[in-house]
């Protein structure tokens, strides 16, 4: 009976997001331009789910299990780390949201690599673009696929296998059917979810310790450094500084929040997003993480990490409440992975099929591709779920910085640079992923920053160096982009 | 068309002071109160001052100077005349 309790609500949210999926299959519509419809939704999402999509693709199980698991170990200057990210949404939409919005338009653009592609005309870049596409997003389902499962089976007792299987059919089928649309829908549906289980799990802690000047009394007295922004020296200035490369000024190359920027209907829809999305993640960054440090004084002395916020909420919620909760994290996870899943595919379809493999084909028969590629991929995702190879966690490891080091300066720079050429593009995608990669392996740091900060420096070094080596590309291509 | 060039480039050098306003907001207050001994914190809604001024008070203010500066500095364009062949049929290259 309980177990039914748990249950219950997740069911209720997973038939809500398959009923959205059929709703707004392009299938069902008849779409005349499948491929617009299918992987950017015909751009047409407003400000509010535009600001959602984006904040809930790029908080993923790390915001709402890991992140608040080491704020219960290392005390509010975690929470300050955190806070970092609150301005990343608008730097994003402000800098890159209404030119790609125009070219895109221009250029008849739904990938990144078509964008791409139209800037630099070149093979290589685009070649090198979708094999990092490829690698890090499989890398990055995939583990967090098992985060889900895996909390799945610690707040609902049932089995590992059970949790993949019922999440793994409702992800697959959703965004299989539903496309790009049906993802963004979801997506804000899913950060509402996140926010509401983020504000109960805050309020019951809050009485549960007895006030918040209390809960801070108690942390105090397990260790006064608990309070301080460096955490008595775990958290250094080179070290939190980073973040604001990593998570933040590094994002404006993130794939998955870029190709955001090609798929809003009009700039009313942008500049409402701004405001909404910076809110919106600041709620949810602060309470999530603020969830986390007060858990020092409700569950003192245990070795939690990642299980932190799971255990809060088994011990304090209602099971109806925690039914409610298990969807928060769940989304979150969700949310991410849909993202990936249909830009995955249509780097596939777009990008390599019908570039350089069929170029004329018509709409039924890339429509049954397209339906074909998401399914396959997704499929690939859960089975290597089941037993995740060791190379699927390592390239894990990268995915996040690594895709920074390959797309952040092609991105800005051709937006905004004239002189940007594919030699200086291809040279930094090359070699900051160098870099960033064997800093990684080798454990380099420098003044104990984040490899990501080199990374950077270089790779934007290295662009203009290869830009001023090379002739600029001919005014002609240029037009669509500066006039 | 040059002219829309230069609104997009304004409101990209508006949205980076934003973002650099938030940077020292959050800095300064964090650093500038929070690095003292934790036994002469004050408290305010039961946080320590720091954390209250950089992470709340630093994220509600941001959110208002943004909504403020986009109602004041930000255009808006009509993205539908910049659409190439708009509902054609078919896809082809």
């Amino acid at each position: 009976m309980e177990k039914i309790k748990l249950i219950l609500p997740l069911l209720i949210y997973l038939g809500v997001t398959l009923y959205i999926a059929y709703y707004n299959s392009p299938r069902r519509k008849k779409s005349k331009n499948f491929t617009n419809e299918y992987f950017i939704g015909n751009r047409s999402m407003g400000g509010f789910v535009l600001a959602m999509t984006v904040i809930a693709t790029y908080t993923g199980a790390s915001s709402f299990l890991g992140g608040p698991g080491v704020a219960y170990k290392l005390g509010l200057g975690w929470v300050l780390l955190a806070s970092i990210q609150i301005p990343t949404a608008f730097l994003t939409l402000g800098i890159l949201g209404k030119k790609l919005a125009i070219i895109s338009r221009k250029i008849d653009g739904i990938t990144i690599n078509d964008f791409l592609r139209a800037r630099y005309q070149n093979k290589w870049v685009v070649i090198m673009s979708s094999t990092a596409i490829l690698l890090f997003f499989m890398a990055y389902m995939v583990v967090q696929v098992i985060g889900g499962a895996r909390l799945f089976e610690v707040l609902t007792g049932l089995d590992y296998t059970v949790g993949l299987v019922i999440f793994g059919f409702a992800i697959i089928f959703y965004t299989v059917f539903g496309g790009f649309k049906t993802v963004a829908i979801t997506d804000a549906i899913q950060g509402v979810i996140m926010l509401v289980t983020s504000i109960i799990l805050f309020w019951v802690l809050k009485e549960a310790g007895g006030g918040m000047r209390n809960i801070m009394k108690t942390i105090y007295e397990i260790d006064p450094n608990l309070l301080t922004p460096s955490s008595g020296g775990a958290i250094t200035k080179p070290f939190i500084m980073s973040f604001w490369v990593l998570v933040g000024v590094g994002l404006l190359g993130l794939p998955q929040t870029t190709i955001r920027c090609m798929g809003f209907r009009d700039s009313r829809s942008l500049h409402r997003a701004m405001v909404i999305g910076t809110f919106v993640v600041g709620f949810l960054m602060i309470m999530m993480h603020l969830i986390g440090v007060m858990g020092i004084a409700i569950i003192p002395k245990e070795q939690l990490g990642d299980k932190v916020i799971p255990i809060l909420a088994i011990r304090n919620l209602s099971p109806v409440l925690l039914g409610v909760f298990i969807g928060g994290p769940l989304a979150a996870i969700m949310s991410t992975v849909d993202s990936l899943l249909i830009q995955t595919s249509s780097t596939i379809v777009k990008d390599i099929y019908i570039n350089y493999i069929a170029v004329e084909i018509d709409e039924k028969k890339l429509s049954r591709i397209s339906l074909w590629t998401t399914l396959i991929m997704g499929v690939m995702v859960f089975a290597l779920a089941f037993h995740p190879p060791e190379f699927i966690v390592w390239l894990n490891l990268f995915a996040l910085g690594g895709l920074e080091a390959v797309f952040m300066w092609p991105i800005l720079l051709g937006l905004y640079w004239k002189k940007a050429n594919s030699t200086g593009a291809l040279l930094s995608m090359g070699i900051s992923l160098l870099v960033y990669v064997s800093m990684t392996i080798l454990k380099i740091k420098f003044f104990g920053m984040h490899q990501i900060v080199p990374t950077i420096a270089v790779g934007g070094l290295v662009f203009v160096i290869g830009s001023y080596s090379d002739k600029s590309s001919p005014e002609e291509h240029l037009e669509i982009f500066f006039e | 068309m040059k002219k829309i060039n230069k609104q997009l480039k304004k409101e990209a050098i508006i949205t980076t002071i934003l973002y650099l306003i938030y940077f020292v907001w959050w800095y300064s207050f964090a650093y500038g109160l929070g690095d003292v001994d934790p036994k002469d914190y004050k408290y305010i809604l039961g946080l320590p001052e720091w954390f209250f001024y950089s992470c709340i008070l630093g994220f509600l203010v941001i959110t208002t100077l943004l909504w403020i500066s986009i109602r004041l500095f930000f255009k808006e364009v009509d993205l539908k005349t910049y659409e190439k062949n708009a509902g054609r049929e078919g896809w082809k290259k």
